[in-house]
């Protein structure tokens, strides 16, 4: 949670924009507008989404896809390519790994430090508790949300982008500015965390 | 390919996102090693047990609207007129106070309307995302409106028009300017139609005018003490024909 004059803080930006707008009524940037919205918009749910797993925080959350929409806007002349989900992720990313790993108490995680125990025991040095003797149950979605958001962070922003989000895996390289090697092994690791949760969770 | 290889591969088998020849490879490994082929099984029962649709968030309204409104088509000069009022109540005359009266409920108004256009391209836009199109979802309009009974506090008109090219498809109860309002959802083609159906204003019939926002074409009408919003990403000149043919089945003797 973010206290009261951090989040006043983190609405000025915005105020300095709204009076740029109003100072440039021009057509050219009401078209700009119309572009970004009709492009961005739909997309608002997914980037909640992923904004809701980066941050444990609901408020936070708002804050954060806020800002990365007001980015997006200003940045939208420089967006290139054809799927603008991904850039409104990397976008998100930025938004959440900068300001908020910096005002919330909650996300001090954000950066890679968890990087270390991921080289630390290589995937195939783990021993593996022979994984079809473990039945997974149907468990609620309330159930399975918490499981993925207790995931450490590298290993819960992949798993999310790739099997919520449904990114492909050059385009999770391209939002966490990694190689798709890393990629695939987070995957590897997200998924066998994950399953371990949920096994153990059920036997409690 | 040692097990190490297969280990990580194996997700990318699982994710399609191997050609055929890595693909086939993975497989060949997979099947013949009693240590890499349970796993294949395991995260493949892990990615389907997986409860994705329920997983996603959906960003509340309040968040919409914010960002909405900090986007540039929130008119500028609409700002200025209401600054040009404030400047009428300074002037002080009794006459001016009076105009700029009339002129703040104008503003006001325009403002108030502007908002329900953006709730109803904000409800539409919602209704077309994810899988919640329809909540009663029968093209039987007998079924369709007693499922709004006690859900809405109006009884909204159901007519089936798939005869003149608009399907029924169901209905959906929705949000907009803070009132549960009824959504009765049609197909044209592959182009899908909301007629929001509110309170309107008693007595009073308003002929359909159209509005274009964000690149939806909108119809908005008010009769028997209802109000309607037919939006739509369809041309202009068929929701117009829809409103016609809507209105021609709930009054046949009208429009002969």
């Amino acid at each position: 949670m973010l206290d009261q004059s951090q989040r006043q803080g983190l609405t000025l930006p915005w105020k300095a924009g709204d009076n740029m707008m109003a100072g440039n009524g021009s057509d050219a940037y009401q078209d700009k507008g119309r572009r970004f919205r009709d492009a961005a918009m739909p997309h608002l749910d997914d980037v909640y989404t992923l904004a809701r797993y980066l941050l444990h925080d609901a408020a936070d959350a708002d804050d954060a896809v806020q800002e990365c929409y007001l980015r997006a806007l200003r940045y939208f002349d420089t967006f290139r390519g054809t799927e603008i989900k991904p850039w409104l992720f990397a976008i998100l990313r930025n938004v959440c790994r900068g300001e908020f790993a910096r005002r919330s108490r909650t996300t001090l995680a954000m950066d890679d430090t968890t990087d270390d125990a991921e080289a630390a025991a290589p995937l195939w040095q783990e021993e593996q508790a022979s994984p079809e003797a473990e039945i997974l149950h149907q468990r609620d979605a309330e159930t399975i949300r918490r499981l993925v958001a207790e995931l450490p962070q590298p290993f819960r922003e992949t798993i999310v982008l790739r099997e919520i989000n449904d990114l492909s895996y050059r385009e999770i390289a391209d939002v966490v500015g990694i190689p798709v090697g890393t990629v695939m092994s987070r995957l590897a690791r997200a998924r066998s965390l994950l399953r371990k949760a949920w096994v153990s969770e059920e036997k409690t | 390919m040692t097990c190490n290889e297969a280990e990580i591969l194996l997700h990318a088998l699982l994710d399609g996102e191997l050609d055929a020849g890595n693909a086939y490879q993975v497989e060949t490994h997979v099947e013949n090693c009693p240590r890499c082929a349970p796993q294949l099984r395991a995260y493949r029962e892990l990615q389907q047990a997986m409860p994705i649709a329920q997983l996603h968030f959906t960003a509340p309204m309040s968040l919409r609207r914010r960002i909405e409104q900090a986007l540039p088509a929130a008119a500028p000069p609409r700002a200025s007129s209401r600054r040009s009022v404030l400047k009428g109540f300074v002037m002080g005359t009794a006459l001016s106070t009076a105009m700029a009266a009339s002129l703040v409920v104008a503003v006001f108004r325009t403002d108030q309307d502007q908002r329900v256009l953006g709730d109803v391209v904000s409800a539409h836009v919602r209704s077309l995302q994810g899988d919640h199109l329809t909540d009663v979802r029968t093209s039987d309009q007998h079924t369709v409106k007693p499922w709004f009974n006690g859900k809405v506090d109006i009884a909204p008109p159901v007519v089936d028009l798939t005869v003149q090219g608009f399907t029924l498809l169901g209905g959906r109860l929705d949000y907009i300017d803070g009132q549960a309002v009824a959504s009765i959802v049609y197909r044209r083609r592959t182009h899908v139609i909301n007629l929001f159906v509110t309170q309107g204003p008693p007595s009073e019939t308003r002929e359909a005018r159209l509005q274009t926002l964000q690149g939806f074409n909108i119809q908005r009408w008010a009769a028997r003490s209802l109000e309607f919003f037919a939006i739509s990403d369809l041309n202009a000149e068929e929701l117009r024909e829809f409103v016609d043919k809507f209105e021609a089945e709930l009054h046949p003797a009208a429009h002969t």
